[in-house]
């Protein structure tokens, strides 16, 4: 197991802010949860608290982006995206202000608060939103190369965060410009993979190989820009895919790939993993996950009846 | 536009224009915007006028700026929270030399940089996009905050109507405002108490509202200004001179729809289209007030 994401991500804004003096970072009175209070308790005069105030929290940021610095707006993914909404579309999108955008505890890995705190429609909400790029790491060194990569942009990039630690893959090359990351080459089934997911679709890829099943995994942090082509040259090798994304299957990655492909003429079998449009529940995350089919025995199961075997 | 008019804008730059100038610019000013919303017929004339004298005084008087260089990083900024008076903003900024006054009656048109609220990516001068009501307190607190840490000296003004002070977000940024308290900053209330739907009293009571500023711990201007009376809006510029604490508050008593006596005060201008009756009718009134401006020179 790797560090926890968060922990990595906090580390990599203090670190960032050492030799970036235009690297400002707001907190929505969560930053001993978020871990930007590392940023903070080095950099206390380019850290702002802004209470339980999202909306005002990344208006402020907007400003400060318009006055030469990058911020970095850190709160739950989910009241983030609920919670402005307009300002993160009007001001940021609409202006293309560098402004980075932390989702903290995405998708269900706040699993004991509940599906108040889960958050299984932020990728829809962000990607419809022009000028925003989307990026949902797997692990928490991509959570670093997508805090890098966000502060090379001019424009607003969306982060998913995840709250815990995980399966470390392997270092990706080029992160921002090698969209897709293959992480196991295969003819049967192409499965792509959307942030956390990476870890137990690679297992579910052990599993398959020992019933017969050649998978190629691969995982796909960008959900915006979508790396169509590489996805594409997968799926015309296999003629099968499978989705997994720890969202609501309606509007996020597997929506995304779709829409993707829906260009390059290619005929192939499609089935989602995800949330299945429903509200979740409180419980331990892993367990919590595989109850909605997230897991590496959920996504063999749906392989299999993909493939009819 | 006439000569009068013409001799003060010549000498924009000083910004060495008088009470009585600055008063017949804003006139003039007035009737651009109520032609333009005519022939467009789309628009909002009511918030337009009411703001009309302070962004006049603040363009042409206050702020620091340089129409030549509209991205300049020591620049004056000015948020118009209140967007949708957004045909008095163009009118100024292109009589203060940002665009030509000819690219005016393009607004709201198709392929034109003036958009139907502003746009700071397609209109020179604009410093902030808004319409979404309440955002211009928190971009502008952002901005108020990234001169003090980058050790720059520049204003941070809003305008912002009643609309914005229903939103929540404004109460937000009101308290953020107060814990950091960044100096420069000031929020200009165009109080014209009439909203889209009716008279704020009927939509969403503010008052006091001097009073909750106070208790949210801002520095708050005790005198009642007239926002269309421009010797009392300078008054109010030399307050924001004076010594105090920050962030500050002033308030401009205004009139929806000024200058066109039978849409004063009513919601139902907020923002119909100025038919040809109104328009003849109107029109006559707002060339007096100009004559009656320029009488004063």
């Amino acid at each position: 197991m790797s560090v926890a994401m968060r922990d990595a991500f906090g580390n990599k804004l203090a670190e960032i802010g050492k030799h970036n003096d235009k690297l400002v970072v707001l907190d929505a009175d969560v930053s001993s949860s978020t871990k930007s209070a590392i940023f903070g308790n080095a950099f206390a005069d380019r850290f702002f608290n802004a209470g339980v105030a999202e909306a005002n929290m990344v208006g402020v940021a907007a400003g400060m982006a318009t006055a030469g610095f990058h911020p970095v707006v850190n709160a739950f993914s989910i009241f983030l995206a609920l919670k402005s909404t307009d300002q993160i579309r009007n001001v940021l999108c609409y202006n293309s202000l560098p402004v980075v955008i932390a989702g903290a505890y995405g998708g269900l890995s706040d699993s004991f608060d509940g599906a108040s705190h889960q958050s299984i429609a932020d990728i829809a909400i962000m990607r419809a939103l022009p000028n925003m790029e989307v990026i949902v790491p797997a692990d928490s060194r991509q959570a670093e190369l997508a805090l890098e990569y966000a502060l090379t942009k001019k424009k607003p990039v969306y982060i998913r965060l995840n709250r815990n630690a995980m399966p470390e893959l392997p270092e990706p090359e080029n992160f921002g410009s090698a969209k897709v990351i293959k992480l196991r080459e295969g003819k049967d089934v192409t499965i792509a993979a959307n942030g956390i997911t990476a870890a137990m679709t690679v297992e579910a890829g052990e599993i398959l190989a020992k019933q017969g099943i050649d998978a190629e995994i691969l995982s796909i942090p960008f959900v915006k820009p979508f790396d169509a082509d590489g996805l594409a040259t997968s799926v015309a090798k296999t003629k099968n895919l499978v989705t997994v994304e720890e969202h609501n299957i309606l509007g996020g990655f597997g929506s995304a790939a779709l829409e993707a492909l829906a260009s390059k003429n290619l005929t192939y079998s499609y089935i989602p993993v995800g949330i299945e449009d429903t509200f979740t529940e409180t419980g331990p995350y892993d367990e919590l996950l595989a109850a909605y089919g997230l897991s590496a025995e959920g996504i063999v199961g749906k392989v299999k009846s993909l493939l009819k075997k | 536009m006439d000569d009068k008019v013409k001799s003060i804008l010549a000498k924009r730059e000083s910004k060495d224009l008088s009470a009585a100038e600055l008063a017949a610019l804003a006139a003039s000013f007035r009737l651009e915007m109520f032609d333009v919303l005519h022939q467009r017929q789309t628009g909002h004339w009511g918030g337009a006028s009411s703001a009309a004298e302070i962004n006049t005084a603040l363009y042409f008087k206050r702020m620091n700026i340089d129409v030549k260089n509209p991205q300049w990083e020591d620049r004056d900024r000015f948020i118009l929270s209140k967007g949708h008076a957004s045909m008095n903003l163009y009118t100024i900024l292109a009589h203060r030399g940002f665009f030509p006054p000819e690219d005016l009656p393009g607004f709201r048109t198709l392929g034109s940089h003036l958009q139907g609220h502003p746009s700071m990516s397609k209109t020179a001068g604009v410093d902030m996009s808004t319409g979404a009501l309440g955002h211009g307190l928190s971009i502008g607190l952002g901005m108020a905050l990234a001169a003090q840490m980058s050790g720059k000296k520049f204003w941070t003004y809003i305008l912002s109507g009643e609309g914005c002070l229903n939103e929540g977000q404004t109460w937000e940024a009101v308290m953020m405002a107060a814990k950091y308290r960044p100096e420069r900053l000031v929020y200009m209330i165009d109080y014209n108490k009439v909203q889209l739907d009716g008279t704020s009293q009927d939509i969403m009571p503010l008052d006091p509202l001097k009073e909750k500023f106070e208790v949210f711990g801002w520095n708050v201007a005790q005198d009642d200004y007239d926002g269309h009376d421009v010797n009392s809006i300078l008054d109010s510029f030399a307050w924001l001179d004076s010594p105090g604490t920050w962030p500050r508050l002033v308030v401009y008593n205004t009139v929806k729809g000024k200058g066109v006596s039978f849409m004063e005060g009513k919601n139902a201008w907020h923002g119909a289209p100025i038919d040809v009756d109104s328009y003849n009718k109107g029109r006559v009134e707002l060339l007096a007030d100009i004559a009656k401006k320029e009488a004063a020179l």
